[in-house]
């Protein structure tokens, strides 16, 4: 956190905020570019991982919340153990994500982003996914009301699909976790 | 008789219920008593850490405190939960300020397929060997989460693991050496953008398909739905047959050791995995 704040004369906020609340010195990156060399949906992004890290040096905040980048990356840690600095890109990804939902900004991604939303709503209020009560919020929600019905059918067929959820859980204090969220109580 | 506490997770209740009846009663053969952990919730995985950093640790931490009730360790069939709950483990030492439920730390994080893979139980494992998996090709598929981070895994040889080959060869399974034990099959993607998931996972399977092997082996909820149950959408996008069948070394072990209900988990995959098994005469 230092490092940044140092090697940035200009109060650079975007820099200094993602740097803060991920506690990973993104001013290393050299631009090796191994993090999206070895990135298996690099294909899939608008903006390049070690782009990303450019573009938050930079201060380009709203280039980097808009991307479909930061909602694609699927966590799986490849950039992360990598990367010749030890910075935690992946690490980087979950904090720019949270950023993107509160900035307002609009996501570069519909569907990723929704599903999240809808996945949340479950648990807050069962404490426990039920795997059919999400895909059937989640098609209300996108309107593709056939994709995968196929493959829904055969899955229920090998006994795959549970129709009532086995037991919920949580109670209060579910509520009491998610409640501190919605207010920003816990950051 | 070892005792351990047992979090199950969604998917386990789930999608992937067979593989929560074979740690069961693999675990039964092997004299490992499992407590399912009282009033458990959801972890989060992956949308909680997609959204808010302080209600992901929370909603891991959450059960890590009901965990710590008892002296037994935490065992984790799932990799996204065990990943959730490694992170609140770590952020409760570097961060303790963030939690906000009775947690001191002391509660051992394990992972299923590592738990099995220990010395003592790999010694129980080869003493009860019924039936030696003889002449089945395997190649063993990690994924990412449970080997990366290394910070949170413990595993040394993330790039290339070797523990699920050695336990399948203790079990008389012949490992096939290939490079993608550790790629990503794209996850939690699958309902979203399933272009990506077929993508990823189509060239695991071709990559697995070209080692010959007989099946694909995973500790994985979200691996394990990812690889067998896109195979027929693949084979027309693609144009490459693959009937390639996706198990748990969970239920090889209890093809191994004779376990009596085998054939009951074995018979929810959506790749078929009778005809395979029974021509090398293991069912």
């Amino acid at each position: 956190m230092n490092s940044a704040l140092q090697t940035n004369q200009n109060g650079n906020s975007f820099l200094l905020e993602v740097a803060q609340t991920s506690g990973e010195t993104i001013q290393a990156c050299y631009q090796c570019q191994k993090c999206s060399a070895g990135c298996p949906v690099a294909y899939a992004m608008d903006i390049l991982p070690n782009q990303v890290l450019r573009h938050i040096q930079y201060d380009h905040r709203e280039k980097v919340l808009s991307s479909n980048t930061i909602w694609i990356c699927a966590s799986c840690y490849a950039c992360s153990v990598r990367c010749p600095n030890n910075i935690d890109i992946a690490k980087i990804m979950d904090i720019l994500r949270s950023l993107a939902i509160r900035s307002g900004i609009k996501p570069g991604e519909k569907e990723i982003p929704l599903f999240h939303s809808v996945f949340l709503d479950a648990i807050k209020s069962k404490g426990r996914m039920h795997e059919l009560s999400l895909l059937i919020q989640l098609k209300f929600k996108t309107k593709d009301f056939f994709k995968d019905a196929g493959l829904g059918w055969k899955m229920y067929r090998k006994g795959k699909i549970k129709l009532f959820p086995s037991k919920f859980g949580g109670g209060r204090e579910i509520k009491e976790i998610f409640n501190a969220f919605e207010k920003g109580e816990r950051k | 008789m070892k005792e351990i506490s047992y979090y199950p997770g969604c998917s386990l209740h789930g999608t992937a219920g067979e593989y929560d009846e074979s740690i069961r009663g693999v675990s039964n053969l092997l004299d490992i008593r499992l407590h399912e952990l009282e009033d458990w919730t959801c972890c989060g995985a992956s949308s909680a850490h997609s959204t808010d950093e302080a209600l992901a640790i929370d909603l891991a931490a959450r059960n890590l405190a009901i965990a710590e009730k008892s002296d037994r360790d935490l065992l984790i069939p799932c990799v996204a939960c065990y990943s959730r709950f490694k992170w609140a483990e770590k952020e409760f030492k570097e961060r303790p300020e963030k939690i906000h439920f009775t947690y001191r730390g002391n509660v051992p994080i394990r992972y299923v397929l590592d738990f099995f893979c220990e010395g003592p139980i790999l010694e129980e494992i080869k003493k009860k060997i019924t039936k030696p998996l003889t002449g089945l090709k395997v190649v063993c598929y990690y994924g990412c989460l449970t080997v990366r981070p290394p910070k949170m895994t413990g595993i040394k040889e993330y790039e290339n693991p070797q523990h699920m080959d050695h336990l399948m060869e203790l079990i008389g399974a012949e490992p096939i050496p290939w490079s993608y034990k550790a790629d990503c099959c794209g996850a939690s993607l699958t309902l979203t953008r399933t272009d990506i998931v077929r993508r990823l996972s189509g060239k695991l399977l071709s990559m697995a398909k070209e080692t010959e092997a007989d099946c694909l082996v995973t500790g994985c909820p979200m691996c394990h739905s990812n690889l067998d149950t896109r195979q027929n959408e693949l084979e027309k996008e693609v144009g490459e047959n693959f009937n390639l069948p996706i198990l748990y070394f969970t239920e090889l072990l209890g093809l191994a050791l004779g376990h009596k209900d085998t054939k009951k988990w074995l018979g929810h995959h959506i790749t078929d995995p009778m005809k395979v098994l029974g021509n090398k005469g293991l069912i």
